[in-house]
């Protein structure tokens, strides 16, 4: 692995912005309460803490969007007490945010220049194309984008956009780019490729703030770590400072490895076994993968080695090209995930607000959606039981909303999540399988759906954790199965459990060179 | 009711204030009968249209169907002899396999229902005119069926009776889209497929259901309709019909993206729709503006609706920021 870390060696230059004594409170909450910090040029800051710990208010006070109740915004030595929109443009301040704003139909160079075409053809005003891209180029070349001005936008990967992004921000003068979780959706190839461009940028002498959950990206892409907690400023590490423990301390204020804590597996029978399976991602790929009662097998790969795919399968929303499922010992057909559900095989989803809840429905209607049957009185829903049922799991899960009939859209992500889990935990799972369970969800939530699946596991039921968190994979499994383009190209167990094991065999490669290779069967 | 109803039937009280005081036959018996008749007609076919927009799709070919099986209904009877009860089972039927086709054909090979029912539109209503070799279909002097037309053009203690029968198969429809298990798997179809499927729901089955249930209720107005006309001239009956089925059901607080809207709403919607036709007839009006009034206050309901929403939550919003920002100075 490069390290493209930032040298430890501090940068003497002057902050140019630096924020002092800033406050913000909201109805029934502080956001940000006595916060300071500078930025100085050709600095890589890495910002982290939980959901709502007040990273998205800090980052509406420097986008002038909200103004603070209390503080100073002082940039190049000039004093103000909030900012515009217009004043935080023009200051250098640039956002890539989650969600990115490109046009999937336009080009990288028009992208670029969404709004701010170059013109010619006088009245006309027509787009001066072959100076748009002229334009372009350069940015990309400094930022060592491996493709033209050109180029469809719908050709690139995800991190090619945040480079079209990260090159927009370029050509209206940046000298702040704030980087809103740019690794969530990203694969590993991809990350590294991301932490590059921050490095270009911290070269050219551009500040960076990295907002992130992920830490092991941001110990390794930072030069200083600001950590905040329910709105104050509870860490300021240094380069030499980053550990991965101490800033889930200060995030959390306590100790994360206890809440996953470590636990020894008492894996029962074989529940769920798939032979032969082809998806259609990768039709000549066959694989077999069988789960285990008590057990948490977690699944690892790159994004795109066809786990979701064989979610989906196993799931019976898609029907396998090939390949047979085997249920306690019976072949099943799963021809619709009506059937999968009947025969307790659950599917936590990817996607949450796609396929997970209905967002516009309250709380206790997602909850007893797959199994109104029970809730009805003939054919009729009966508001009685629904509401028994979905108070109970509401308890169980510690399910934070107003009531069970709250509109499920308006909770947190994490809630949401423990919704689509109440969903099926309150149908006597068999097999659980989770799709990225904890992507995009705070750390406290994260450790309560940790423990959750535990629960699950030591019920007996077979449970299939797909995670592209490193972290995540290594501290809950209890097997590591790894996939690379529709094979499982190895299986680990505890003992061997290791970041560079599960990379080698995401890549396609095993991890003894001596033994043989253990590589699925192929075509 | 939600605040959206109670909106609605305020605004229907009062239009029919304004138009009893300009003109007072409005409230003559036997205007309000025939107004109610007209409510009970369109109203059945718009509940069935309802159940297709709440899946997010639409069903253009409400009129054409409304003509097809028109004429074959009154064909049967008055002219092959069959007796009604069993003409009814065969246009009822008709109704269900063309909702099963287009149901099909829409989840199925996955076509844009818009595309499909369009088609259907086109399809019905030239086979309503090849049936009829396009001359007009209609009962023989003296012709008498006293149960079938006690049923669909009599009246009970002054009541039409086809608005007896939208009544009742409100009702039951109310049950079915708010209570029943089937209504709510309705609903999340309609608010998100995807969701739905992944929750177990058989997508498939609930929005092929929701056009079968369309068709069916659109049948049931088909004959109401002949029975009121007596006589239907293929080429243009029933022209139109779908787009005030859809027009009531957007009235009544259906979203077309679907998995909004409410039985009590789609009937006020109706009703105001009839309302709007009898004002026009009632205030000298020329008829020719007919569709002109009704389009203009759709629009304008639906931009007051739009603004109502906006200024409810531009309100909310400042009393949070008041809260926020007690003491903040201007900007």
């Amino acid at each position: 692995m490069t390290s493209v870390a930032a040298t430890a060696a501090q940068d003497l230059r002057q902050p140019f912005l630096s924020l002092a004594g800033i406050r913000k409170a909201y109805p029934g909450v502080v956001a940000l309460s006595d916060f300071s910090m500078t930025v100085s040029p050709g600095e890589v800051i890495g910002l982290v803490g939980e959901n709502g710990a007040g990273k998205s208010t800090l980052m509406k006070i420097l986008g002038g969007v909200a103004a603070p109740d209390a503080g100073t915004i002082t940039i190049d030595g000039v004093e103000r007490s909030s900012l515009s929109v217009a004043e935080s443009m023009k200051a250098g301040i640039a956002f890539v945010h989650q969600e990115l704003n490109l046009f999937d139909n336009l080009d990288v160079a028009a992208n670029i220049f969404i709004g701010r075409e170059p013109r010619r053809g006088g009245f006309l005003n027509l787009v001066d194309n072959d100076r748009m891209h002229a334009m372009a180029a350069p940015l990309l070349q400094r930022l060592g984008a491996g493709f033209g001005p050109s180029t469809p936008l719908a050709d690139l990967s995800l991190a090619q956009r945040q480079m079209v992004e990260i090159a927009k921000a370029l050509s209206m003068n940046a000298r702040l780019v704030i980087l809103d979780e740019p690794t969530s959706s990203l694969p590993i190839s991809e990350t590294e490729r991301l932490l590059e461009t921050i490095e270009a940028l911290r070269g050219e002498g551009i500040a960076v703030i990295f907002i992130s959950h992920r830490l092991h990206e941001i110990q390794r892409a930072v030069g200083r770590v600001v950590v905040l907690r329910d709105g104050v400023l509870v860490g300021n590490l240094d380069r030499g400072e980053i550990t991965h423990d101490r800033m889930v301390k200060l995030m959390i204020g306590r100790d994360l490895k206890a809440q996953i804590g470590t636990h020894e597996a008492k894996a029962g029978a074989v529940v769920l076994a798939a032979k032969g399976i082809r998806t259609e991602a990768y039709p000549h790929h066959e694989l077999d993968i069988s789960l285990r009662s008590g057990e948490i097998l977690g699944l690892a790969g790159l994004v795109g080695a066809g786990r979701t795919e064989l979610a989906r399968v196993l799931f019976g929303i898609d029907a396998p090209l090939a390949g047979s499922i085997t249920l306690n010992g019976a072949a099943v057909r799963l021809l619709s995930a009506t059937q999968a559900i009947q025969r307790g095989v659950f599917l936590v989803p990817e996607d949450r607000k796609v396929a997970g809840v209905l967002l516009d429905l309250p709380i206790a209607e997602n909850i007893t959606l797959p199994n109104l049957g029970a809730h009805a009185t003939g054919l009729l829903v009966s508001r009685r039981k629904e509401v028994v049922t979905a108070e109970r799991e509401r308890q169980r899960l510690s399910i934070r909303a107003p009531s069970v009939m709250t509109r499920t859209g308006s909770l947190s992500g994490g809630n949401q999540q423990k919704v689509v889990l109440a969903k099926w935990l309150a149908m006597s799972p068999k097999v659980m399988i989770f799709d990225e369970p904890t992507r995009g969800i705070d750390i406290g939530a994260k450790s309560e759906i940790y423990r959750l699946m535990r629960g699950l596991a030591d019920n007996g039921v077979a449970v299939l954790m797909i995670s592209s968190d490193m972290e995540e994979v290594i501290g809950v499994s209890d097997r590591i199965a790894v996939m690379h383009e529709g094979l499982i190209s190895g299986t680990l167990d505890k003992k061997d459990f290791s970041q560079e094991n599960i990379l080698l065999l995401a890549v396609g490669r095993s991890i003894d060179p001596e033994a043989t290779p253990m590589q699925g069967r192929m075509e | 009711m939600t605040k959206k109803d109670l909106g609605l039937l305020i605004l229907i009280l009062v239009v029919g204030a304004v138009v009893a005081a300009i003109n007072p036959r409005f409230l003559l018996p036997i205007n309000l009968a025939n107004t109610a008749n007209l409510i009970g007609m369109f109203g059945i076919s718009a509940l069935g249209q309802a159940f297709v927009i709440m899946t997010g799709g639409i069903e253009l070919s409400v009129g054409s169907v409304i003509a097809l099986t028109g004429v074959l209904f009154v064909d049967l009877v008055a002219n092959q002899n069959v007796p009604w009860p069993i003409a009814l089972a065969i246009v009822l039927a008709m109704g269900v396999v063309i909702g099963l086709v287009h149901g099909l054909l829409i989840t199925k090979l996955r076509l844009p229902p818009f595309v499909v029912t369009l088609c259907g539109l086109l399809i019905y209503r030239g086979l309503a005119r090849f049936y009829t070799k396009d001359s007009t279909a209609g009962f023989g002097f003296g012709q008498k069926f006293p149960e079938l037309e006690f049923i669909t053009a009599g009246r009970s203690f002054g009541v039409p009776n086809s608005f007896i029968a939208l009544i009742i198969i409100a009702v039951i429809m109310w049950v079915v889209l708010h209570r029943s298990i089937f209504g709510r798997h309705l609903y999340a179809v309609g608010k998100n497929e995807e969701a739905a499927r992944y929750s177990g729901i058989r997508t498939g089955v609930v929005i092929i259901a929701a056009y079968v249930i369309c068709q069916v209720l659109t049948v049931v107005s088909a004959i109401y309709f002949a029975m009121y006309t007596r006589s239907i001239a293929p080429s243009a009956h029933g022209n139109f019909y779908e787009l005030y089925a859809i027009a009531a059901a957007v009235l009544g607080g259906f979203s077309l993206r679907g998995g909004e809207g409410s039985i009590i709403g789609a009937l006020l919607g109706v009703v105001l729709l009839q309302e709007l036709q009898n004002l026009v007839n009632l205030l000298g009006i020329p008829s020719s503006l007919n569709f002109a009034v009704m389009g203009t206050v759709i629009l304008i309901g639906v931009i007051a609706d739009q603004q109502l929403v906006r200024f409810r939550e531009r309100r909310t919003n400042d009393r949070r920021q008041v809260a926020a920002l007690p003491t903040a100075a201007g900007e």
